[in-house]
């Protein structure tokens, strides 16, 4: 299109302006409000004991299910891209979606239909003295089944990109499976494999459909950060919601930080070696 | 070990979801997704999540053309933060859009709780998918057609209908229906700000925490069996369920 300077203008102040609105003011909004009675302030809320657990019940949310899927991921991309089993495969990579697809509120309803008190394996759990529903175990299933599919969408196109004749190179020099994997595989994905950690520690790290529903919202215990946003802003206290505003702060800028992350990643993920 | 790690993490729970709704009578799961409030909750829920997929098609769209044909400084930082709904917590989303639109908002729009600010909230987090499915589409593409029928004399608006719409058009629908079916099922976002608008996430959580899985249970089943269509529709067209 030969499109006029005018039209141009138009379009681009139309489109920025569309950004500026959706995107940019919320993220100010939480910031201003966060530090609008002071910095020492907003500290303070940062530092309660509730909230350095919540800090740390997030932190070890994407400690657990990050290293988890990254090792089902790379497995699970081999498979649907290298696997002999065609029909496995196929299989593999027509369920592997569905935990983006299904709303993590179900997430949530699904592991208490089958780890709750009246589930399918709750009263032989509640026997052996197991509690996994309104305890930290389950929260961290919910955050595994919620951020399982990043690695695996990730790594399978770059490896059906580069294809297997290095591999196969390697295995005629006589390498073993093992050797070709960590020698040639491995370094070919491995900025694949990165891209999706970020994406699904993002994914682990604000997660609150699914853990809502898994979580006791005791502070202290079983409050991750987002859920002490929640909690916070529904039983605000004496104090108002700035202490919500400071948590969220606290995930806003962590947000930031993976964002940084894929910027800088996003050129080197697609490109394989 | 990759299947069974899929069937226990993801399969076995959904089908635990599937058979506590197929465990009523098919009388009781009927009456329980046919009732007046389950009719009115999926009808809000449909045609919120349609809404934001058509204005998300549009805006997706135009914000891509920008980001590809136009040349402005500060272009590359607007390409980075597309892709921050997918870094940040959508509990941030709902909190700042309390805020922004709540009963203190500073714009003194008082849009919370309406279906309205369901929408904008939708908007926030489903942002990249359409940009980041036109994007490649737009750059890949050969300009060679667009001046051949400028050439012949084509208005701008009759070279993007008849030229560049129907080169975008699988990309365009597989972004906007990544955005319904995300849309379909959200609730981080909206948990803080929808109070009495019936969204089918939130009906399902309250059904949990009163005691009604059963109820909970049949409207799952309904999300998820649209979930699967979408599904199925995406692969048709091609397009990849992550970003």
């Amino acid at each position: 299109m030969l499109i006029s300077a005018k039209a141009r203008w138009g379009l681009r102040a139309a489109a920025l302006l569309y950004l500026l609105l959706l995107l940019i003011l919320p993220v100010v909004i939480v910031f201003t409000k966060t530090f609008e009675h002071g910095v020492g302030t907003a500290w303070s809320y940062m530092t309660t004991p509730a909230a350095i657990s919540a800090l740390s019940l997030s932190l070890l949310m994407a400690i657990v299910a990050v290293p988890l899927n990254a090792i089902f991921g790379i497995g699970a991309a081999l498979i649907i891209v290298r696997g002999r089993h065609r029909r496995l495969a196929a299989v593999l990579d027509a369920f592997i979606d569905l935990p983006f697809l299904v709303s993590p509120v179900i997430v949530g309803l699904a592991l208490t239909l089958v780890y709750g008190i009246h589930g399918w394996f709750g009263a032989w759990l509640a026997s052996h003295g197991v509690q996994i529903i309104f305890a930290p175990t389950g929260m961290i299933i919910a955050t595994v089944f919620v951020s399982l599919p990043f690695v695996v969408r990730e790594v399978a196109p770059v490896l059906a990109e580069v294809g297997d004749e290095q591999e196969q190179a390697a295995a005629t020099l006589g390498a073993c499976g093992w050797q070709t994997f960590r020698r040639i595989t491995l370094p070919s994905i491995r900025w694949g494999v990165l891209y999706g950690v970020i994406l699904s520690t993002a994914r682990a790290l604000g997660e609150i459909g699914a853990v809502l529903v898994v979580s006791s919202l005791v502070a202290g215990s079983t409050l991750t950060l987002p859920l002490l946003v929640y909690e916070r802003t529904q039983n605000p206290g004496s104090a108002g919601v700035t202490g919500a505003y400071a948590a969220a702060t606290e995930l806003a800028v962590i947000s930031l930080v993976v964002l940084l992350a894929m910027t800088l990643l996003s050129p080197r993920r697609t490109r394989s070696t | 070990m990759a299947t069974l790690y899929l069937s226990v993490i993801v399969l076995i729970p959904l089908a635990a979801v599937v058979a506590k709704a197929l465990s009523q009578s098919p009388s009781a799961l009927w009456r329980s997704i046919s009732n007046a409030e389950s009719v009115k909750t999926l009808v809000t829920t449909l045609l919120a999540a349609v809404v934001t997929a058509a204005i998300a098609s549009v805006m997706g769209t135009l914000v891509a053309w920008v980001l590809v044909r136009d040349e402005f400084p500060g272009r590359s930082v607007v390409n980075a933060i597309i892709d921050l709904p997918f870094a940040m917590p959508t509990i941030v989303a709902g909190l700042a859009l309390l805020v922004l639109y709540g009963p203190h908002s500073p714009l003194h729009l008082h849009l919370a709780f309406t279906r309205t600010i369901v929408v904008v909230a939708l908007l926030f987090i489903t942002l990249p998918f359409v940009v980041r499915a036109v994007q490649p589409v737009l750059l890949e593409r050969n300009r060679e057609v667009e001046e051949a029928a400028a050439s012949l004399g084509a208005s701008n608006l009759t070279i993007f209908r008849r030229v560049i719409l129907p080169a975008l058009r699988p990309a365009i629908l597989s972004g906007a229906a990544l955005s319904f079916a995300r849309a379909v099922g959200e609730i981080g976002s909206l948990v803080l700000i929808t109070a009495k608008v019936p969204i089918a996430s939130i009906v399902i959580y309250n059904d949990i925490e009163q005691g009604v899985p059963h109820a909970a249970a049949s409207l799952s089943l309904v999300l998820m069996v649209v979930s699967l269509v979408v599904l199925a529709l995406i692969r048709r067209l091609g397009g990849r369920v992550a970003h």
